[in-house]
């Protein structure tokens, strides 16, 4: 008989958290997307949760592309409030948004992030520009005004300037919302510098731009579809390795890595603020406005983000690696205000 | 066999190529015997290598995890008398980030405190408040909160050294490796040598590592896996109530009370597969099923547990089976003999006698549960979410939070090498529970089983 109180003990208990689930109002922020914006969102929800009566907001990572789509399945308690982007919405998404009935979107830029090339400490020092990574790591190169197959081995087959050391580059894969940056500002820029995208437009005018960001398949570039710390793990590994990483993350972990230079630029939050450092990008949040006045504490959530204490140049998020905005006032009243996206 | 026949020694009719013997007796080994014991000999020596080699394993898996963990159980302190000034706790309340201006208050009581030791620095204080946790001024403001009597007096607080300088003190952090540091420079870690001289500044046993909540990437320091533990225990407690109750009646009707056809044989497969699908098929059903479909609040241990549960049900169901068959037939046929009914004999008589394997099975089962992250990622339950401290029963099925494996993935990977140590420490607390679980299901086994 024993069993038999089990059971319906056990019945009950999941009857009654069934029920208490539906009786539930949810009280706490939820966030989710980008990693690279997660430690940012934690520090903000932590001090957010310190500072005010609200509960600690909650921010999963999942990366750019998947918080977004989490963000416009749609409106209610059950759907999340803020997606974090390490890149600004797509067309495709606000519309996948709308119909699932997100129409009022938010964006707020929270700063800017760098992204920086770093090898081992105790390797050889680099300075690149973006033409040594196109040339280094594209699928075929232009020599003497051909298009041939890229065959380079070491960074001074590339460059003279550089040292003879094997190319093993660890770039982001292609889920991460890094590789179009590094695509963009870098292989792109690099194949426009070495000249090589005025010889495939003479070829083919449309997919010129498509051509130069075909990478090389025999192993000397290695997407990392993990995050910063894999990166890290491999180049610990091989000690020939370059590794893609954020500026904080660099500056968490100087004691392993060295960072080399971009035309020259050693990158900090300085020289990305002023525009020196080329290969940085913007770094957003988007808020369902349907969701202020339900979800409590959303709106001063958004506010207390951008707020100078937090994201200003002083504040712990550009201490932690955040490049804040120069145009962080008018960030701020736009806030403020609820303008939404297109209005 | 055939190798057994041939060699037995003056076998009558023995004609074929049978080797040719020296000698007959059995104190002689032949050529054949030999190779035969050497073989023996071979394959008992590659069986010991292999043991070896998993040993071997084993003992470098618990070095690395013992080695590198238990630094993360001890943190180190700063002691800082700190004046509660009423007049500067006002100004500090009024402002919009309350916690960075009770900074002033920590940066006054650190100058007086270096020149109380006699130490001289040319450091600014915000940089010489590197060497102390960005969570000092948090520590400082609850303490006000809670004690609002002590304002105007002077406080003794233990405030959290940094990570760095407590991964100076753990020997994980050099002054060379400091070199290009932004958050701390050689000369903090001078101030910190004189202070530890004077005793003031001290690591010892930090209960907040796990009894604490995550803490966000600028201040690993204070992070613990507390909360994530609270998680895991309200995802277990879903798993034990239904999955034990569906997987003892779904294999006591399998076993006892339905038809041998072809439909019961079609279930029977089907439950061996699903204790082979991969734990993440279970966790896009669980997205799919309880949060889009049933509407279930997202990142809640109720959701992670009914996820769980659906992933060691077949676990339950299979090793409850093999309990059920183990009880012999005599029992039931005794029972059914005194004129017992059916289900009597099974509640009376088959199920006490199968419940020691039961447990085993479910103990064993749960404990593959609470390892489990992978469904996990796909419900919401890694990031930043063990902050909150769930208020009663309700909110902790409900309210977001995460489980110890899923904490564990995602401080290994934040930025700080701290966390990674954080990471560690936490495998040694999750393998302390998984290790108590078996031990429990093997006490059970060792002392209810009976054998026929």
């Amino acid at each position: 008989m024993k069993f038999k109180s089990l059971v319906s003990v056990a019945a009950l208990a999941v009857a009654a958290t069934a029920v208490s689930g539906v009786a539930q109002a949810r009280d706490q922020i939820q966030i989710a997307g980008s990693s690279t914006v997660l430690p940012y969102a934690s520090i903000v929800a932590e001090a957010f949760g310190e500072n005010t009566d609200f509960p600690t907001p909650v921010v999963e990572s999942g990366g750019s592309s998947a918080g977004l789509k989490k963000f416009c399945e749609g409106v209610g308690e059950n759907t999340i409030d803020i997606a974090n982007s390490s890149r600004p919405i797509k067309e495709s998404e606000v519309k996948a948004c709308a119909e699932a009935g997100v129409k009022d979107i938010m964006e707020v830029r929270i700063g800017y992030d760098g992204i920086v090339f770093a090898s081992d400490i105790k390797g050889n020092k680099f300075a690149f520009t973006p033409a040594d990574w196109y040339k280094a790591l594209a699928a075929e190169v232009v020599v003497d005004g051909k298009v041939v197959p890229n065959t380079a081995k070491t960074w001074a087959d590339v460059n003279p300037k550089l040292p003879a050391q094997p190319i093993m580059a660890f770039i982001p894969g292609t889920k991460h919302g890094t590789r179009e940056v590094f695509e963009e500002k870098v292989i792109a820029h690099g194949c426009k510098d070495s000249g090589a995208l005025d010889v495939f437009k003479k070829a083919d005018e449309k997919g010129a731009a498509k051509k130069c960001l075909a990478l090389r398949t025999d192993g000397v570039s290695v997407d990392i579809d993990g995050d910063y710390t894999e990166t890290l793990a491999r180049i610990e590994a091989n000690k020939n390795g370059i590794g893609v990483f954020g500026l904080s993350f660099f500056e968490n972990n100087t004691d392993k890595l060295q960072v080399a230079t971009i035309n020259g630029v050693v990158p900090s939050t300085k020289s990305i603020a002023s525009g020196e450092y080329p290969v940085s990008r913007p770094l957003y949040f988007y808020v369902k406005k349907a969701h202020i006045g339900v979800i409590p504490g959303l709106q001063e959530f958004a506010q207390f983000f951008v707020s100078d204490d937090l994201a200003g140049a002083k504040g712990p998020l550009a201490q932690y690696g955040l490049v804040s905005d120069p145009e962080l006032a008018k960030v701020q009243a736009d806030v403020a205000a609820g303008k939404t996206l297109g209005k | 066999m055939t190798d057994a026949t041939a060699n037995a020694p003056g076998l009558p009719g023995e004609t074929h190529d049978a080797p040719v013997r020296a000698s007959k007796s059995l104190y002689e080994l032949d050529a054949l015997t030999r190779k035969r014991n050497a073989s023996e000999l071979r394959f008992k020596s590659y069986g010991i290598v292999a043991v070896l080699i998993g040993l071997s394993f084993l003992v470098a898996l618990l070095y690395a995890i013992l080695s590198n963990g238990s630094v993360a159980f001890t943190q180190t302190f700063v002691q800082v008398s700190i004046p509660l000034d009423q007049a500067k706790i006002e100004a500090a309340e009024a402002s919009v980030v309350k916690t960075t201006a009770y900074n002033a208050l920590i940066d006054a009581a650190l100058q007086e405190k270096l020149a109380a030791a006699g130490i001289t620095t040319d450091m600014k204080p915000a940089d010489l408040r590197k060497m102390l946790s960005s969570g000092a001024a948090t520590q400082v403001r609850e303490h006000v909160l809670k004690n609002p009597g002590d304002i105007g007096k002077t406080v003794s607080f233990d405030i959290y050294a940094a990570a760095r300088v407590d991964g100076y003190l753990k020997g994980r952090v050099t002054r060379e490796a400091l070199a290009n540091d932004k958050n701390l420079d050689a000369a903090h870690l001078d101030i910190v040598d004189k202070l530890l001289d004077k005793g003031t500044v001290e690591r010892r046993f930090n209960w907040d590592f796990i009894l604490g909540s995550d803490a966000s990437d600028s201040r690993p320091e204070k992070a613990g896996i507390g909360v994530a533990m609270i998680g895991s225990f309200y995802m277990m407690l879903v798993v034990l109530f239904l999955s034990l109750p569906i997987g003892v009646a779904a294999s006591i009707y399998l076993e006892e009370f339905a038809p041998k056809n072809r439909f019961t044989d079609l279930i029977e497969v089907n439950i061996a597969n699903l204790a082979a699908v991969p734990s993440i098929v279970f966790g896009i059903l669980g997205l799919a099923v309880f949060i889009q479909f049933a509407h279930l609040p997202q990142s809640a241990p109720l959701v992670g547990g009914l996820v769980l549960t659906l992933m060691t049900l077949p676990t339950i169901i299979i090793s409850t089976r093999a309990a059920l068959k183990a009880v012999p037939p005599s029992i039931r046929d005794a029972a059914l003999g005194v004129g017992a009914s059916k289900m009597q004999s099974v509640f009376h008589h088959v199920l006490p006698l199968a419940m020691p394997g039961i447990m085993t099975g479910t103990i064993i089962g749960m404990a593959h549960a609470l390892g489990e992250t992978a469904p996990l990622l796909l419900i919401g339950m890694v990031g930043f979410i063990a902050s909150n401290y769930p208020d009663g029963v309700t909110a902790g099925f409900l309210s977001p939070n995460s489980a110890m494996p899923a904490q564990i993935y995602e401080w290994a990977k934040r930025a700080d090498p701290a966390f990674y140590e954080k990471a560690w420490g936490g495998i040694i607390i999750l393998l302390c529970f998984l290790l108590a679980m078996n031990i429990i299901a093997i006490i059970l086994r060792r002392k209810f089983e009976r054998r026929w």
